[in-house]
This record gives C-alpha cells, structure tokens and sequence, in this order.
C-alpha cells in the first residue's frame, strides 16, 4: 500500500477491459477506484463519488470528455480537480483542444500501465 | 520563334538522328553545305520544293519539319508551364516540342498523370479525413490495444496475482485479441476498398449511390407506371447490401414514381425541347412545386445534369455527380454553394452561375448553371418552423436556356476547403492540402 491509500479516483471509460485493467494497478497502488462508462450522466457521478481525481476517455457514449471537462471547469467545487484525458486521437488539435479545457495531462492510447500510474501519482500531488 | 522558321531545327535534329552528315544532305538534295547549315541555325528560311527534298531523303512529312509538333503538344507544354509557376511563352513550348518531340510527348504525359494522381489524393484525402467508418474502427483498434498491453502488462509484472484476477485477465485478452483482428480485418477491408477509389462501397449513402449509378440514374419501368416495378428493381439490386440502404433506395423510388406520374417523361422531354431546361417553367406547366421539376430534369436519360439534395442541417442526403463539379462524399462542402443559400431563403427558387476550379491548372475555371429551392419536406405544425430540405439542379453552363443580366456573372465556388485552391476565400474553414504542395 502507498501514500496514495484512501484517496478516490474516478474513472469515465466506456472500454470495459481498460477498465478492469485500470482499476486494478490503481487498487494495487492504494486507490479506491471508482468508474463509470456514461457520459451522459457522468457529472453526476462526479458529484455522488467525489473523487480527488478523475481519468477521463474522450469519447463516451452520450457525451463527449471535452464537454464533461468543461462542465467540470465550470463549476467552483470542480474547477480545480486533477483531470487525466485519455484519446484514441492524438492529433496536436486534440491535445491543444484538452488543455485548452483545463486538462492536466493527457494521454494517448495506447499507453502503458506505468505512464498511467505515473501521471496519476504526478496529479495527486498537486 | 515562330514554328516555320523552327523547321531548321527540326532538319537537324532529323539529321543528326539518322547518321547523315550536314555536307551528304546537302549535296543530295543539291545545296551548299554552308546553305544548308544556315538553314539547320533557323538563319534561313525553307519551304517549296527544297522542303519537299530535304524530308523525302530524312522519310518525314514535309509538314512536320514545316510546323513541328503539333498544336495541341505546345498548347498541353504550355498550360503545363503555367501550372508549375514556369514563365515559358508559347514561343519555348514550341521550341521544346520541335526540338524533342519524345519528351514532350512525355511531359505531357506526366503531366496528366499528375492531375490523375492530384484527383485520387482529393479523393483519398476526403475519406480518410471524413469518414465516420474508419474513425470509428481506428477507435475500436486503438481501445482494444490498449486494453491487451494494460492487461498483458499486468500478468507479466505483478509478482503476486489472485487465481481469480488472473483468470479474468486471461479471459479479457482472448476477448480482447478476438475483437482487435477483427477490428484489424475491417480496417484492411475498408483500406482495400481505398486503393480502388472508384470501386469501394462502404456506407448506406454509397450503396445507394452505387444502385443509382448502375441505372444511370433512370428507371425505365417506373417511367411506364408499372406497379411493382419499384420491388423488383429492389429485389434485383446487389449494391443494397445494408436495409438502412435498402430503405433509403425504397424511399427514392417511391419518389420517383411520383414525379414520374406527375411529369410524364414523353411530355416532359418535349416541354424541355420547346422551352429549354428552366425549372420555374416547367414547375409551372407541370402544376408541381420547384424541387419536383429539379429532381425530374436530374432522372431524364438525355439532360447531362449533377443534383445534390441537402437536409437543414447541410448534410447531403442525395446526390448525382457530374463532371467538373466535384460533390464530398463525406464531410462539408464549399458554403458558397447555392444550395446553402436557399436555405436562408426557403420557397425562393435561386438561379447562379458558378464556377468551381478546374482540373487544367492554375486559373482555370469550368462553369455551371445551378437552380436551387429550399422547401419544407413536412407539414406544418402550429408555432414551429417546417423542416426543410435544399435542392440544386447542376449543368453546364452550355445546357442552360440563354441568361442575361446578373445571371452572366459567375460566383466562384469549390468543392471542399480541403480541396480547394482559393486560400483568399472568405469562406475558408480549414487550410487546404493544395496549398501544401499537392
């Protein structure tokens, strides 16, 4: 167990075995995991889990993670909350569009599970 | 230079290429060798019967050697030059072409090989960038391989793993592999489909497409009025290959039949021939509304005619293509079309003269005669707006009836900013591949 024991992450995937797979190296790294796979009711699971940080797939069925990451960066509670963006698209304009949203990372598929767990132990300390 | 007193040239080039010297040439047709090399220098002119001589003894037509190649080569070498940006009067392209014939034949060539080649990057570039179908495969395979290295990942480094969790992973990897060659298997399917740009067939629109396009768009049966000749098109039809395309040909078929019924195509060829193609009158004379007169003008087997239908939202629901007016298959098109417009002006029937660039080179233009209405699709309900749909008759411009006044001036238009070559257009969304270097 780590420093990272008790601290919450949500992850908004819609991609079932990423999910797991996720899931399982944050558990193993401390975290407690919590995921969802819709977009469109995704900010309110934000509200209901409030996590300290989130790992955010862009594409979602029912809305998209920009539009979710916007909401987030609208609202006070959230506006600051570490956001990891995970793409399939890795064009300059995608990574440009995620931090222009207020991303903190963002991270193309396919990567690998230390990049992942290196970039969420990076924004925990935030 | 002018071509004639090129022939010297042209004598000598003859020469040189059969081994004959400048003095036996010259004796043989009875010059002076010194004569002879004014000629060769263009320092002479040459024609009549010492012309005749010189080319029967070099087995040429006196008119190759008097006009060098022909117009049509220096005319190609030219537009050639102006397309790279080369300041080469016609004056050069007719040295070159006199001079070396076979590599002017060759530039040439190569030059329209080139343009060949430009269209299938256009056309390539258009679905690679648009389409929903290779996005969304390219996703599958990029999810699918991340969670196999995620998960392979976790089974090769985690020292200490529960049976269950492993066994889990192991089922999520075959699972996973199983979906990704499939996934692999639709993408070479699809990329396949790409290199032969005229062949693939990918989508409902384009099974559609390719249904309308093996009938020419023209279906004799339903022009008789025959009942079930709509299924039985249907039935026969191998294009179909979706029930999302299947439903949409049925939709256009039933269409068909009843513009057909109201605008009986003996009848109505013979009002074209009396008036010309104009839809107002013709709308008129066929008591039907604007578009029906426009998609009928489009099914005549004689009228060489492109349409594009659009929905509000622009989105293209119906097209025929014709030649110099190039239709995206996927993604926006040019927002200058007129089709657009009506948009913003619904039940307004537009007539516009446009010109799209044209395939030759730089500064080149063809021109079209464009009809457009936007009229509503459904009833209306009380307090909302009806949903409407755009029109667009395409022709060219030599197909039309005579125009006049305001109509004569062209709008210049493209296909799609991707495309196209106007980089001051106001219109602009996107940069275009043109500019890149294509």
């Amino acid at each position: 167990m780590t420093e990272m024991a008790g601290k919450t992450v949500l992850l908004i995937e819609d991609e079932p075995n990423i999910i797991e797979a996720i899931g399982f190296i944050l558990s193993r790294d401390g975290w407690t995991v919590h995921t969802h796979s819709n977009g469109q009711t995704a900010i309110e699971a934000v509200e209901t889990r409030a996590p300290d940080l989130i790992v955010l797939d862009v594409m979602l069925p029912g809305r998209s993670g920009y539009d979710i990451l916007k909401d987030l960066r609208a609202d006070a509670a959230t506006a600051k909350l570490p956001v990891l963006m995970l793409t399939a698209r890795g064009q300059m304009k995608d990574r440009e569009m995620a931090l222009e949203y207020g991303a903190n990372r963002f991270m193309t598929k396919p990567f690998s599970n230390a990049e992942v767990l290196e970039a969420v132990r990076e924004l925990a300390a935030l | 230079m002018a071509e004639r007193t090129l022939a010297g040239s042209r004598i000598r080039e003859r020469r040189i290429a059969r081994g004959l010297r400048q003095a036996e040439l010259a004796a043989e047709v009875g010059i002076s060798a010194s004569y002879l090399n004014l000629i060769e220098h263009n320092r002479r002119r040459i024609g009549g019967k010492l012309l005749q001589s010189i080319a029967l003894r070099l087995d040429v037509e006196p008119s190759i050697l008097a006009e060098g190649a022909a117009r049509s080569v220096v005319a190609h070498l030219s537009a050639v030059a102006e397309r790279f940006g080369e300041e080469a009067g016609s004056g050069e392209a007719a040295d070159f072409a006199s001079r070396f014939p076979g590599w002017a034949n060759l530039v040439v060539r190569a030059a329209r090989r080139v343009e060949e080649l430009e269209r299938n990057v256009e056309t390539l570039t258009d679905r690679l960038t648009h389409d929903p179908h290779l996005a969304a495969t390219l996703h599958e395979v990029l999810s699918t391989a991340t969670a196999i290295r995620s998960t392979a990942s976790i089974l090769s480094e985690t020292k200490e793993i529960e049976p269950e969790w492993r066994d889990r992973f192991h089922r999520n990897i075959n699972e996973d592999a199983t979906r990704l060659a499939e996934s692999a298997q639709a993408l070479v399917g699809f990329l396949d489909g790409v290199g032969d740009a005229h062949s693939e067939v990918s989508s409902p629109q384009e099974e559609f497409s390719a249904f309308l396009s093996a009938y020419s768009w023209h279906f004799p049966a339903l022009e008789e009025g025959l009942k079930a000749a709509a299924d039985s098109y249907l039935k026969g039809a191998s294009q179909l290959k979706s029930s999302s395309a299947h439903a949409i040909a049925a939709r256009y078929l039933r269409c068909y039949a009843e513009d057909a019924a109201k605008m009986p195509l003996r009848v109505f060829e013979s009002a074209i021939e009396e008036h010309g193609v104009d839809p107002l009158s013709l709308a008129a004379q066929f008591n039907v509304d604007t578009a029906s007169a426009l998609r009928r003008i489009a099914t005549l087997p004689d009228i060489d005619c492109g349409i594009v239908v659009c929905d509000a939202s622009g989105t293209m629901i119906f097209r025929k293509p014709i030649e110099g007016f190039p239709i995206p298959r996927f993604g926006a098109a040019c927002p200058l079309w007129p089709l657009f417009q009506g948009l913003s002006r619904p039940m307004v029937a537009l007539a516009d003269t446009v010109s799209q660039p044209a395939r030759g080179g730089a500064g080149q233009e063809s021109h079209f005669q464009t009809y457009a209405v936007a009229q509503p699709v459904l009833s209306a309900e009380y307090g909302r707006e009806p949903l409407l749909e755009a029109t667009m008759l395409i022709l060219p411009t030599d197909t039309t009836a005579a125009l006049s006044g305001p109509a004569l001036r062209a709008q210049s238009i493209g296909s799609s900013c991707r495309v196209c070559p106007r980089n001051a257009c106001p219109a602009r969304r996107e940069p275009s591949i043109m500019a890149a270097g294509f």
